[in-house]
């Protein structure tokens, strides 16, 4: 199975996280998301392609537009990428406790 | 509910403060981590056996550990030197992942005693730079998408 593009590249650049940050507020156009960037328009789409294929962004036609929102859903999901390095040292203390009290009961 | 264990880790900088309290005297909590048996210990679980293969609890003295699969393949080792070395305060080593991309780590061990029988441990590690902090904090991470994505994988190959 190929896995995708890792969310935690498309985070890593200065440009995508200013159109999360964009997007947060409000769902827009391409066109509107452009306009807020000094480079290309292409470079712009290519953004959002990456974005979009992360599953941080959705898309939805409007008429004859297309918008873009956040999807709060992924977001939290890189929000909590901490938590699972936290849980294996709890795990690891944990058991370093009840080793530990085991071992004084036994002295 | 607060987590017993807590990590710090601010944004852009190459630090990871890891704390938590213990209802253990500070002399055994200690003693986690100067006794080879003991360490080897909690640092297993049932996926993984730990053992310590060198222990030297004194300043430049070195310590390295290997990590075990169920079936007895080596998966994993780590090693690295103490330069700091106060019986039941502090602790100062380095920390090296052995055939990884990673570069060395530098970690601060404090021991406090709270009471008679509670205590606490703040962990300091130091990595060379933000980003490679980031890619350690990610890799329980990684490893959870990547076994989710393996026992998926073990489910569709069964549908077949």
């Amino acid at each position: 199975m190929h896995l995708r593009r890792d969310v935690f590249q498309a985070i890593a650049d200065p440009t995508r996280r200013a159109i999360l940050l964009l997007v947060a507020s409000q769902s827009m156009t391409a066109g509107a998301i452009a306009a807020n960037f000094d480079t290309a328009r292409p470079t712009v789409s290519k953004h959002l392609a990456i974005l979009t294929e992360c599953e941080l962004l959705t898309q939805e036609q409007d008429g004859r537009e297309m918008y873009y929102h956040l999807n709060p859903k992924k977001m939290k999901e890189i929000a909590d990428y901490i938590e699972p390095f936290r849980k294996m040292w709890d795990a690891r203390f944990n058991k370093l406790e009840s080793i530990m009290k085991n071992y004084k009961q036994k002295k | 509910m607060e987590h017993k264990t807590k990590i710090h880790a601010e944004e852009g900088q190459q630090t990871i403060r890891i704390t938590r309290e213990f209802d253990l005297p500070v002399e055994l909590l200690f003693q986690a981590h100067t006794d080879a048996e003991l360490f080897g210990k909690w640092m297993s679980h049932e996926y993984a056996t730990t053992k310590m293969v060198m222990l030297e609890t004194k300043p430049n003295g070195g310590w390295r550990f290997e990590t075990k699969d169920p079936q007895g393949n080596l998966v994993f080792t780590a090693q690295g030197v103490f330069h700091d070395f106060v019986l039941n305060q502090k602790i100062t080593r380095t920390f090296e992942m052995v055939n990884s991309p990673f570069d060395v780590q530098l970690e601060f061990l404090e021991f406090e005693k709270l009471a008679n029988d509670r205590s606490k441990l703040t962990m300091y590690s130091i990595y060379r730079t933000p980003e490679l902090r980031d890619q350690l904090l990610k890799l329980p991470f990684a490893q959870g998408l990547s076994m989710a994505h393996n026992r998926l994988e073990e489910i569709v190959s069964k549908l077949k």
